[in-house]
C-alpha cells in the first residue's frame, strides 16, 4: 500500500461525507458538508502536485531548482487562494443562514418547515 | 489609444472605484452615487475603445506582473471579450441609473449599505472573467462576481431574498468546488493553467491521460452550465432573479452570459475541433440539453404566476438557445449565437426594470399575473411592455426575430435542423402566448377601483434608464448588419485558435521592467537558460 | 429611376403617420382624424402615381441592405399585383378613415385607434410591396400584431380580449410556420430575393424539400385567410370596432393569405400537391362558411362567415391551378373587397343607429332608413352574385372553371357540385340579410329608434356600392386593365407572357355556368324562405357546437389544458427544494466525470510511477481523518459534536500539508480553521443546537448511494493523477523565484508576484465577504436569547495573559509578514495572526474594553487594503511596466536584519490589511449580536 492510495481513499471518504451532508435539509448541516468538501477539494488541488514529502519549496542555494528537490509550489499557491475563498464563502453563508432563520423562523434549506408549505407555495 | 495598459483598465477601474466607495459610501452617499455612475460610464467608454481596437481582428495579450505566459497570468482581448465588455457596460449603466433614481425613500441603492461598492466589484468580476486567459484566474473572477452578486441579491433584505440567497449561494458553492476540481485536475494532467498553453498541451496528450482530461473538461462544462442555467441545473434561477431588486436583476441579465462566454471560449480554444484527443467535447451534449432547456423554459413561462417569474424563464430560454447554437458548433451557428446574445441580454434587462415599474404602478398587486388596479402610466408602460415583448419572443421587426432567423438559417446545415426548427419555433409561439396572456391580464382586464391606493410614478431618471436600453434595442435591430458582421467575425476568431495562442504565448515582457530592479539596487536578473 | 423612390415613401409613410397620430392627445379627435386622412390620401395618391410605370409593364425596385448575413434586404418591389393591392389598401383605407371618424364614440380614444389603423396599413403595404421573402414575413407578423391591437381596442370587453388573443395565437403560429417555409425556400433557391424565388419555380418544385416548404407556406396563408380548420378566429375578431372588421377582416388583412397564394403561385403552384392541398381546403371552407353563415343571428357574424366562405372560394380558384382560375381569383379578390366592405359598413351603420345587430330584433328597417336599405340590398345582391353586379361576373368565371375542370373523377364531380351548393347557400344568406333586416315585419324592442346616419358616414358605402354596379355593368371598361396587370403579375411574376383569352362581359350566351347561376339564385331564395317558414330561423337554436364555432371550443380546451399541464410539469420538476437541485448537480457532475470512461474499456495503463512507501504516521492520521469525516455524517444532528469532528478533519488536513512539505499551507489551514470554528460556534448561538430527524428514509438511502458514487469518483480520479507522471511549468518558478522574484519562498513569490493577480481577486472576495456579512447583520437584533457565552467560568488570569500576548502577537505577525518572502509567512498569515490576537482580546476582556481602546471601522481597513493593493499594481505603470510588476531590493533594518523589501511587499501590506479587516468585521459582527433586554428565552 502506498501513501498515494491511502490519500486517494481518504479524499474519497471526505468527499462522500461532504456530499451526504450537502444533501441534508438543514442549512447548518449543509454548511458542514460544504466545509468538508472544501477540505477535500483543497487537498485534491494540493495533490495535483503529486506526493513529495520533506521537500518544501523554499529555494536553498546549492540545491538544483528542479521538481526533484522541491515540492511543486504552484498547487500550493492555488490552495492558499482556494482556502481563503472558501473561508470567505463559509463565513458568508453562515451569516445568511442565521439571518434567514431569524426572518423565516426556520433553518430548513427551503426557508420553511416541511409542514407548512405556505412559503414554498409563495416561492413558486 | 496605443497606451498598452487599456486592457487591464476594465478590471482595475472598478476595483479602485469599489475600494474608494467602501471608504466614501458610509459618510457621503450622494458623492458615492456620483462616483459610482462616473466609474461605470468610464468603464463603458473604455470598453467601447477596446471593442474598436479588437475590430482589426488581432488578439491583444497583456502580461500581468510582466511575467511571460504561461508562467504569469495573461489577459487576452479579442472581439468576443470586447463585445461582452461593451454589452455589460451598456446594461450596467442603465441598471445603476435606475438604482439611484427617485427620492431618498424610493432609491434602491439606499435600501441597504454598500450597494455601489458591490456593484463595482460585480463589474470587476465580470470584466476579469471576460478578459483573463488563465483558467485558475477565471475561477477567481467567477468567485469575485459571485460574492458580489450574493451581496447584491441580498441588498434590501427580506425573507424572500434570504430564502433565494440560501439556494443561490449553496448551489454556487458546490459549483465552485467542482470548478476547482476540474481546473486542478487539468493542471495535474497537462501541467499548466494558461488557456492557450493548455490548448496546445491537451492536444498532444497520450491516450492514458486523455480520458482523464476529457472527464475534467466535462466537469468544467457542468460548472459553466450551472452559471449559464442549462437543464437540469437552472432551477435556482427564476426564484433568485425574481427575488432581487430590479436593477440587480437587470444586471444579472449578463450573469448567465458569463457561463455562455466561458463555454464559447473553452470549447473552441481548448476542447474545440482542434483539440486532438479531447476534441469536440461538448458537441454531443449541448444541442440536446439546449433544446430540452428551451422546451421546458417555454412550458415554465406558461406556468408562471408573476411577471418576474415569467422573465426568469425567458432568461433560461435564451440561455438554452445560446448553448444550443454553441453546441451545434459551426461558425455560422456560433456567429448567430453571439448576435442573439446581445438582444436577449438587453431585453431581459429592460423587462426586469419594466416589471418593477409595473409593480410600483399596481400597488399591492405588484407584478402578479392577475387583474388589478393600475396607476396613471398604464398606456405608457403598456406600450413599453408591448415593444419589449416583441423583442423577447422573437417577433419582427426587432433583433430577437433577426437573431432567431439567423440561427434557423445557420442550423439548416447541421444534423439537427428539424429538431432545432421545430422546438425553437414552437417555443417562440408558447412564449408569445404567455407574454400575451400576461400583458392582457395586467394591462387590459379592468377592475374596480381603477386606481390603486399607492402608485409611485416613474421618475425621469428611471425613464432615462429604460429609454437608454430601448434605444440600444432599436439600434440593435436597425444596425443589425454591422453588428452581425462583428459577431460573425468574432465567431471566426474563436475557431481560428492559432492567432490567440500565438498572441498569448508569444507576448514578450517589457524590457523596461529590468531597470527598475536595478534602480532599487537588486541583483541583476539572471537570464533564463 | 425616380418612380422607384416612391416605394419606400409609400411603405413607410403610414408608420410615420402612426407615430404622429399617437403623439396627438386623444382629446383632439379631429387632429387625429385629419392626420390619418392625410396619410391614407397621400398613400393612395402615391399608388396612383405609380400607375403609368406599372401599366407600361415596368417593375419598380428600391432596396437597401439590412442584414446581408441573413440575406435580408430592406427593399420594395411593385408589379401589377402589388400595385393592385396597394391601391385596394389605400382606397378602402380612405373610406374607412372617413367612416370611422363618425363611427367612434366620443368616449373612445380616437388617437390610439387611428394610430393602430395606420400601423396596420403600413404593415399591409409592406407585405404586398416587400421584395424579400424575409421582409415579407416581417411585415406579415406586423399585420398580426396590428390586428391584435385593433381587435383588443375595446380591451374592457372580455370578448375583445379573447378575440384578440385567439387571432394573434392562430395567425402568429401561422407566421412562424411561414417563416420556416420561407427559410426553406431561401435554402432551396439560395436567396430570399423575391425575383429570384419567382424565377426558380421549376427548381423549387423539383427539390426534395418542396413538399415541406409548400405546406409550411400554405399553413401561413391558410391561418391568415381563415381557411378551414383555422377559420374560427375570424368570427371572434368581430369584437373589433366595425371599421376594423370592414378593413382588416374582410377587405385587406385576411386577403394577405390569398395574396401570398397569388404571389407565390409562379414559384409553388402548378403541381399535384398544390392542387390536392389548396383546392380541397378551399372547397371545404367555401361550403362550411356559407352554410354556417345562414344560421347566424348577428349581422357581423353572418358577414364574417360569408367572408370565410368567399376566401375559401378564392383559395379554391388558386387551387384549381389554371391560368383563367387565377385571373378569376384576382378578380374576385377585388369584387369581394368592394361589396363586403360596404356591407360591413352598412351593418355598422345599422348597429350605430338602431343599437343592435341582432337580426331577430332588426326588422323592416327600410321604412326608417330607406337609403341604407337600398345600399345594403344592392351590396348583398352583389354578394349573392346577381347579374349586373360585380359579384356575378367573378362567380360566373368561377362556375366556368369548376365545370371545365378535369383532373380526377372525384374532383370532376365535387367541384361543380360544391360550387352549385355553395352558390345556393350564398344566395340564401344574402337574401336573409336583405329580408330579415329591412323587411320581415317590424323592429322588436330596439334600444334606439333607427334613422338614417349622418351624410358622410354613409358616403363610403355609397362609393363602394356604386363601384359594384359600375363594374357589374361595364367590366371591361372599369376593371379590365387593372385586372389584367394584376393577373399577369400573379401568373408569371417574372418575365411577362400574354394572358389567356378571357372576355369580361355580362352576357356570354346561354351556357352551363349561366344555368348554374340561375339555379343557385332560385334555389337560394327557396331555401331561405323554406327555412324561414318551416323552422323559423329566429327560433332555430345555434348550430351544433362543432359547426357553429368550429375549432373555438377546441381552442379554449387546448389552451386551458396547456396551461394546466404547464403548471403541473413545472411545479413537479421545479419543486423549490434545494436538496433536489443539489442532488441533480452532484449526479450530473458524476455522470460527466464517468462519461469518457464508459464503454471506453480499461484505460491503457500509464507509465508506472513508483509510489511513496506508506509510513505509520500517515496511516494513523488518515485513519483518524476518515473516522472523523464519517463521524460527522453520523452525529450531524448534534451540531456541536459534528463541529468538533469537523475540526479534527481540518487538523488532519493541515498535518498532511506539513508532511507533504507545504508549511505555508499548514499554517494557513490551521489559522483559517480556528477562525472558521470560532465563527461556526458563534453562529450556533443563534441556530438550533440540533437538527430534527428527517422524514424521508428513501431520500437518505438515495443520497447515500450518490455520496458513495461521488466519493469513489474523486478517489479514482485522484489516484489516477497521483500515479501518473506529468510535465509542469513549475520548475520555472523554482529557477526564477530568487533571481527575478526576489524571494526564496517560492509559494509566497507566486502569490504576490507571478500570480499576484489571483491574490488580488482573492482578497477582494474576502473583503466583500466581510462587507456583506456586516451589511446583513448591521442593525439586526436576534429575537431569541442564546445560551449565554459567558456562562462558562472565566479564569481571572485570562485577561491579563491576553493583554500580555497582544504586543507579542503583533511583533510575531510583523515578523511573519516581513520574512514571508523567504520563509513561510507573508501578508495573509500575518493578518490572520493579528486578527486572532485581537479576537482573543474580545474573548478575554469583553467587547467594551476592546472597543474603548480600538476605535476603528474595519470596513475602512478593507477599503484601504484593496486601495493599497491596487495602487501597488498601478505603480508599475509609471515605470512603463505592466500592472503588478514587482521589483525588489534588500534593505537592512535594525532589529530584524536584512529583509527583502520587494515592492511586492506593498502589495502584501494591502493583503494583510484586508485580511485583518475582513476577519475582524465578520467575527465582530456576529459576536456583537445581542438580544433585546428581557427577550423571551
Amino acid at each position: 500500500m502506498t501513501v498515494e492510495f491511502v490519500l486517494a481513499i481518504g479524499l474519497g471518504v471526505l468527499t462522500a461525507a461532504g456530499v451526504w451532508l450537502l444533501l441534508r435539509e438543514r442549512v447548518f448541516d449543509v454548511i458542514v458538508g460544504l466545509t468538508l468538501l472544501s477540505y477535500a477539494v483543497n487537498l485534491f488541488i494540493f495533490l495535483t502536485g503529486r506526493v513529495r514529502p520533506g521537500r518544501p519549496p523554499i529555494v536553498e542555494s546549492g540545491l538544483a531548482p528542479t521538481l526533484a528537490h522541491y515540492a511543486d509550489p504552484l498547487p500550493q499557491a492555488l490552495v492558499l487562494t482556494a482556502i481563503v475563498i472558501s473561508f470567505a464563502m463559509t463565513a458568508l453563508i453562515l451569516v445568511i443562514a442565521l439571518r434567514a432563520r431569524a426572518e423565516t423562523g426556520s433553518d430548513h434549506v427551503d426557508g420553511a418547515e416541511p409542514a407548512d408549505d405556505a412559503a414554498g407555495q409563495r416561492e413558486r | 489609444m496605443n497606451w498598452p495598459h487599456w486592457i487591464v483598465v476594465p478590471i482595475v477601474l472598478p476595483l479602485l472605484a469599489g475600494a474608494a466607495l467602501l471608504l466614501a459610501e458610509r459618510s457621503r452617499p450622494a458623492l458615492a452615487a456620483r462616483l459610482s455612475l462616473a466609474a461605470t460610464a468610464a468603464q463603458l467608454l473604455v470598453s467601447i475603445g477596446l471593442a474598436a481596437q479588437s475590430a482589426d481582428g488581432s488578439v491583444r495579450a497583456y502580461l500581468l506582473g510582466n511575467w511571460s505566459a504561461p508562467f504569469g497570468i495573461a489577459l487576452a482581448l479579442d472581439r468576443l471579450s470586447a463585445l461582452l465588455l461593451v454589452l455589460t457596460g451598456v446594461i450596467a449603466l442603465a441598471a445603476l441609473a435606475y438604482a439611484v433614481a427617485g427620492d431618498a425613500k424610493s432609491r434602491v441603492d439606499l435600501r441597504g449599505p454598500h450597494f455601489h461598492a458591490l456593484f463595482q466589484f460585480q463589474l470587476m468580476g465580470l470584466a476579469g472573467a471576460f478578459l483573463t486567459a488563465d483558467l485558475f484566474n477565471l475561477f477567481v473572477f467567477f468567485e469575485v462576481l459571485l460574492i458580489a452578486s450574493y451581496g447584491l441579491l441580498l441588498h434590501a433584505g427580506g425573507a424572500a431574498r434570504l430564502r433565494a440567497a440560501i439556494h443561490y449561494v449553496s448551489f454556487n458553492l458546490a459549483g465552485s468546488a467542482l470548478f476547482l476540481v476540474a481546473v486542478s485536475a487539468l493542471y495535474g494532467i497537462a501541467g499548466t493553467l494558461n488557456m492557450a498553453d493548455l490548448a496546445q498541451r491537451v492536444a498532444q496528450l497520450p491516450p492514458e491521460s486523455a480520458a482523464l482530461a476529457r472527464s475534467a473538461g466535462l466537469l468544467l462544462l457542468v460548472v459553466f452550465c450551472v452559471k449559464a442555467a442549462l437543464l437540469p441545473l437552472y432551477f435556482w434561477l427564476p426564484a433568485t432573479y425574481s427575488a432581487a431588486t430590479a436593477p440587480v436583476a437587470a444586471l444579472f441579465a449578463i450573469m448567465t452570459k458569463v457561463g455562455v462566454y466561458a463555454v464559447a471560449r473553452m470549447y473552441t480554444l481548448v476542447f474545440g475541433a482542434d483539440g486532438g484527443p479531447v476534441a469536440d467535447l461538448a458537441s454531443p451534449w449541448l444541442p440536446v440539453l439546449g433544446l430540452a432547456t428551451i422546451a421546458l423554459a417555454a412550458v415554465g413561462s406558461l406556468a408562471a404566476r408573476s411577471l418576474r417569474r415569467l422573465i426568469g424563464y425567458l432568461v433560461i430560454a435564451s440561455a438554452g438557445t445560446l448553448l444550443l447554437a454553441l453546441g451545434l458548433g459551426s461558425r455560422a451557428t456560433v456567429g448567430a449565437a453571439l448576435f442573439y446574445l446581445v438582444n436577449s441580454s438587453l431585453v431581459v434587462a429592460v423587462l426586469y426594470l419594466l416589471a418593477d415599474r409595473i409593480g410600483e404602478q399596481r400597488g399591492e398587486h405588484g407584478d402578479l399575473l392577475a387583474p388589478g388596479p393600475f396607476g396613471a402610466e398604464r398606456n405608457l408602460l403598456g406600450a413599453a411592455y408591448f415593444v419589449a415583448a416583441i423583442a423577447v419572443c422573437g417577433l419582427p421587426p426587432l433583433a430577437g426575430f433577426l437573431g432567431k432567423s439567423l440561427l434557423l438559417v445557420a442550423a439548416r446545415d447541421t444534423g439537427h435542423a428539424a429538431w432545432v426548427w421545430a422546438i425553437v419555433l414552437a417555443s417562440s409561439l408558447a412564449i408569445t402566448v404567455s407574454l400575451v396572456r400576461a400583458g392582457s391580464r395586467i394591462f387590459w382586464k379592468p377592475i374596480e377601483p381603477a386606481l390603486p391606493a399607492a402608485a409611485t410614478a416613474t421618475s425621469s431618471v428611471q425613464a432615462m434608464a429604460l429609454g437608454w436600453l430601448f434605444g440600444a434595442l432599436l439600434i440593435n435591430a436597425a444596425a443589425a448588419g454591422p453588428l452581425a458582421r462583428f459577431t460573425g467575425a468574432a465567431a471566426e476568431q474563436l475557431f481560428e485558435r492559432r492567432p490567440y495562442i500565438d498572441a498569448v504565448l508569444g507576448a514578450q515582457p517589457v524590457p523596461a521592467a529590468v531597470p527598475i530592479r536595478e534602480i532599487l539596487g537588486g541583483r541583476p536578473a539572471k537570464d533564463e537558460p | 429611376m425616380q418612380a422607384a423612390l416612391l416605394l419606400p415613401v409609400l411603405a413607410l409613410l403610414p408608420f410615420a403617420g402612426s407615430v404622429l397620430v399617437l403623439a396627438s392627445p386623444n382629446a383632439q379627435r379631429m387632429r387625429a382624424v385629419s392626420l390619418a386622412a392625410a396619410v391614407v390620401v397621400a398613400a393612395t395618391a402615391l399608388a396612383l402615381a405609380a400607375a403609368p410605370a406599372v401599366f407600361a409593364g415596368e417593375v419598380l425596385h428600391w432596396r437597401i441592405d439590412w442584414m446581408p448575413q441573413l440575406g435580408l434586404s430592406f427593399g420594395f418591389r411593385m408589379d401589377g399585383l402589388a400595385w393592385l393591392f396597394a391601391l385596394l389598401i389605400g382606397g378602402i383605407g380612405m373610406l374607412i378613415v372617413l367612416y370611422a371618424a363618425y363611427y367612434l364614440d366620443p368616449g373612445d380614444p380616437a388617437a390610439r385607434f387611428f394610430a393602430f389603423l395606420l400601423l396596420f396599413m403600413g404593415a399591409m403595404l409592406g407585405v404586398v410591396l416587400a421584395d424579400n421573402l424575409l421582409l415579407l414575413v416581417v411585415f406579415w407578423e406586423l399585420t398580426s400584431l396590428a390586428s391584435f391591437l385593433l381587435i383588443g381596442y375595446w380591451s374592457h370587453e372580455a370578448e375583445a380580449r379573447q378575440g384578440a388573443r385567439m387571432a394573434l395565437t392562430i395567425t402568429g403560429a401561422g407566421g412562424l410556420l411561414l417563416l420556416g417555409g420561407v427559410v426553406l425556400l431561401g435554402h432551396i433557391v439560395g436567396s430570399f430575393d423575391l425575383e429570384a424565388v419567382l424565377a426558380s419555380g421549376d427548381l423549387i418544385r423539383a427539390h426534395p424539400l418542396y413538399p415541406v416548404a409548400l405546406l409550411l407556406v400554405l399553413a401561413g396563408a391558410f391561418t391568415k385567410s381563415a381557411q378551414f380548420p383555422f377559420h374560427f378566429w375570424l368570427p371572434h375578431a368581430m369584437a373589433a370596432p366595425t371599421p376594423v372588421s370592414a378593413y382588416l377582416h374582410s377587405a385587406t388583412m385576411v386577403k394577405a393569405g390569398v395574396f401570398l397564394l397569388a404571389r407565390m403561385y409562379p414559384a409553388l403552384g402548378g403541381s399535384d400537391l398544390w392542387f390536392w392541398t389548396v383546392a380541397p381546403v378551399g372547397l371545404v371552407t367555401l361550403l362550411v362558411g356559407a352554410y354556417i353563415a345562414i344560421f347566424q343571428h348577428d349581422l357581423k357574424g353572418l358577414l364574417a362567415y360569408s367572408t370565410i366562405s368567399h376566401l375559401g372560394l378564392i383559395t379554391l380558384l388558386f387551387g384549381i391551378d389554371t391560368r383563367l382560375a387565377v385571373v378569376a381569383a384576382v378578380f374576385h379578390i377585388l369584387n369581394h373587397a368592394t361589396f363586403k366592405a360596404s356591407l360591413f359598413m352598412a351593418a355598422g351603420i345599422i348597429d350605430h343607429e338602431a343599437g343592435s345587430r341582432d337580426m331577430r330584433r332588426l326588422n323592416g328597417l327600410w321604412k326608417s332608413m330607406p337609403i341604407t336599405a337600398v345600399l345594403g340590398t344592392v351590396a348583398s345582391a352583389a354578394m349573392a352574385g346577381v347579374p349586373l353586379l360585380n359579384g356575378f361576373l367573378s362567380k360566373e368565371m368561377f362556375f366556368t372553371e369548376a365545370v371545365g375542370h378535369n383532373s380526377s373523377a372525384v374532383m370532376n364531380f365535387l367541384l361543380p357540385a360544391g360550387a352549385l351548393v355553395a352558390g345556393i347557400f350564398a344566395v340564401a344568406y344574402s337574401v336573409r340579410f336583405i329580408h330579415d333586416v329591412f323587411f320581415n315585419g317590424e323592429p322588436v324592442g330596439l334600444p334606439k329608434t333607427p334613422h338614417e346616419p349622418p351624410r358622410f358616414m354613409r358616403l363610403p358605402v355609397e362609393v363602394l356600392v356604386v363601384l359594384c354596379v359600375l363594374v357589374g355593368l361595364f367590366p371591361g371598361l372599369i376593371i379590365g386593365p387593372v385586372l389584367a396587370v394584376g393577373a399577369q403579375a400573379a401568373l408569371f411574376g417574372g418575365p411577362y407572357a400574354p394572358l389567356p383569352a378571357y372576355k369580361l362581359a355580362i352576357w356570354h350566351g346561354f351556357s352551363l355556368p349561366l344555368a348554374m347561376s340561375m339555379t343557385a339564385t332560385a334555389g337560394g331564395v327557396l331555401l331561405y324562405f323554406a327555412l324561414q317558414r318551416r323552422f323559423n330561423l329566429h327560433r332555430l337554436a345555434r348550430l351544433p357546437g362543432w359547426l357553429a364555432s368550429g375549432g373555438r371550443e377546441a381552442f379554449h380546451v387546448v389552451t386551458e389544458a396547456k396551461l394546466r399541464t404547464a403548471r403541473v410539469v413545472t411545479e413537479t420538476i421545479e419543486n423549490g427544494n434545494l436538496q433536489r437541485y443539489l442532488f441533480l448537480l452532484v449526479a450530473v457532475a458524476l455522470l460527466a466525470g464517468l462519461a469518457p470512461h464508459l464503454g471506453a474499456g480499461p484505460a491503457p495503463a500509464s507509465a508506472p510511477v513508483a509510489g511513496t512507501p506508506l509510513t505509520f504516521g500517515v496511516l494513523v492520521i488518515w485513519a483518524i481523518g476518515m473516522a472523523a469525516a464519517t463521524g460527522t455524517t453520523i452525529v450531524y444532528r448534534q451540531r456541536l459534536l459534528a463541529l468538533l469532528l469537523l475540526g479534527a478533519v481540518g487538523l488532519v488536513v493541515s498535518l498532511t500539508f506539513v508532511y507533504l512539505s507545504a508549511p505555508d499551507l499548514a499554517l494557513t489551514q490551521l489559522l483559517v480553521e480556528m477562525v472558521t470554528i470560532i465563527l461556526m460556534m458563534l453562529a450556533l448561538h443563534w441556530l438550533p443546537p440540533e437538527s430534527p430527524r428527517e422524514a424521508s428514509r428513501l431520500r437518505q438511502v438515495r443520497d447515500f448511494v450518490l455520496a458513495i458514487g461521488a466519493g469513489a469518483g474523486v478517489a479514482a480520479l485522484s489516484h489516477a493523477l497521483l500515479t501518473s507522471d506529468f510535465d509542469s511549468i513549475s520548475p520555472y518558478f523554482l529557477r526564477t523565484s530568487v533571481a527575478q522574484g526576489g524571494g526564496a519562498n517560492v509559494v509566497n513569490v507566486i502569490l504576490v508576484d507571478y500570480r499576484g493577480f489571483d491574490t488580488m481577486g482573492e482578497i477582494t472576495v474576502l473583503g466583500l465577504a466581510g462587507i456583506v456579512i456586516h451589511a446583513l447583520l448591521a442593525g439586526f437584533v436576534p429575537a431569541r436569547r442564546p445560551a449565554p457565552p459567558s456562562a462558562e467560568p472565566r479564569s481571572p488570569f485570562l485577561p491579563l495573559i491576553a493583554r500580555l500576548l497582544l504586543p507579542l502577537a503583533v511583533l510575531l505577525s510583523l515578523h511573519l509578514f516581513l520574512r514571508g518572502h523567504n520563509a513561510p509567512g507573508g501578508g495573509f498569515i500575518a493578518g490572520l495572526v493579528l486578527a486572532l490576537a485581537l479576537i482573543l482580546q474580545y474573548v478575554a476582556n469583553g467587547r467594551q474594553w476592546v472597543e474603548q481602546r480600538l476605535r476603528t471601522d474595519f470596513r475602512a481597513w478593507i477599503g484601504a487594503g484593496l486601495l493599497i493593493a491596487g495602487a501597488a499594481g498601478i505603480g508599475s505603470w509609471f515605470f512603463g511596466a505592466p500592472f503588478l510588476t514587482s521589483s525588489y531590493a534588500y534593505w537592512a533594518l535594525p532589529v530584524l536584519g536584512a529583509v527583502p523589501l520587494a515592492s511586492a511587499v506593498v502589495f502584501d501590506l494591502g493583503v494583510c490589511l484586508t485580511v485583518v479587516g475582513a476577519t475582524m468585521l465578520a467575527l465582530v459582527s456576529i459576536g456583537r449580536l445581542t438580544p433585546p433586554e428581557g427577550a423571551p428565552r
